[in-house]
């Protein structure tokens, strides 16, 4: 391994905030993606399923 | 089903047929998507040595590069499917489109981010308008402006055509964005990875850049079919076969 230490890992050899900002914001980004996603799919189903028992 | 002919694409083309082979390989491409994910983070951060010149600092092209590249390749297939809309009126296309963009736009979105914390500490500027940073800034704003036009018409199939000439006539734009490095003198670098050249880069970093290139690119592909399946249920909600599954899990 060629990190000796996790702070050293976090530093990034004084560039953490560049790389950890772009590592988070990207991280961040495709996990609200993700999540939206699976709400309005949900949100979706189950306003056709209310359509559909209000046709019965 | 022979695929070289056309009633295997027009079979497929098909909302129907589309939600189903859709909700058997997104899954698929998720999980793989994952395990790229990782396996492209370790190399990049584990095994990748720093940079001769830019210390640990270089290793936001590990996210930088392959967003940037999605971000163009994204539009691209927007015009892809936006001509294939408007040649043959086929429904999926404006779907497809649609599902399209929000990525497209979020990969532009990390392309200019990454680029400006990687020029804060290399160039000494987290901006500059040189022709690489402001040919994609236009593209971040192309998919924006084709997200609020499609979402701004009520009529969704003149919003799909409506979208689609956007589409097809921004993908100009990509070309630009891909050659103004060669094109322009910008304080941009020239292209790492190229296909006539050997690449200038050490092979792990390479390897760990392509791996996270092939990551986003499965993680998209993965969304986009999700998306296009609420789409599909959301516009065929009047089709017997909707109604069926809507039964099922009611």
């Amino acid at each position: 391994m060629m990190w000796e230490s996790w702070s050293q890992f976090w530093d990034m050899g004084g560039y953490g905030l560049y790389v950890w900002g772009s590592m988070g914001v990207t991280a961040a980004c495709m996990a609200i993606e993700v999540w939206q996603a699976r709400s309005a799919h949900h949100q979706h189903l189950a306003q056709l399923r209310e359509e559909h028992e209000g046709h019965l | 089903m022979n695929m070289f002919r056309a009633s295997f694409w027009l079979h497929y083309a098909g909302p129907q047929a589309f939600y189903g082979l859709a909700g058997r390989v997104w899954p698929w491409c998720a999980a793989l998507a994952a395990v790229l994910g990782v396996w492209g983070l370790w190399l990049g951060f584990m095994v990748a040595p720093a940079d001769a010149q830019q210390g640990e600092g270089y290793r936001i092209i590990f996210v930088h590069v392959p967003a940037s590249w999605m971000s163009m390749v994204i539009y691209m297939a927007m015009a892809f499917w936006s001509v294939l809309g408007l040649t043959f009126n086929t429904r999926l296309s404006g779907m497809m489109t649609r599902a399209l963009a929000p990525t497209g736009a979020m990969f532009a979105f990390l392309s200019l981010w990454t680029g400006a914390l990687w020029g804060k500490p290399m160039w000494g500027t987290w901006w500059v308008w040189d022709a690489r940073l402001t040919s994609e800034l236009i593209l971040f704003f192309l998919y924006l402006g084709y997200i609020a036009l499609t979402s701004a018409i009520d009529d969704q199939r003149r919003g799909d055509r409506a979208g689609a000439l956007i589409a097809i006539v921004g993908a100009i734009n990509v070309p630009i964005i891909y050659f103004s490095v060669k094109w322009w003198n910008t304080l941009h670098q020239g292209a790492s990875v190229s296909l006539t050249k050997s690449p200038t880069m050490a092979q792990v970093m390479l390897w760990g850049m392509l791996l996270m290139a092939m990551c986003f690119w499965l993680y998209t592909i993965a969304l986009v079919l999700y998306r296009v399946r609420t789409t599909i249920l959301q516009r065929e909600s009047h089709t017997a076969w909707v109604q069926a599954i809507v039964q099922e899990i009611a």
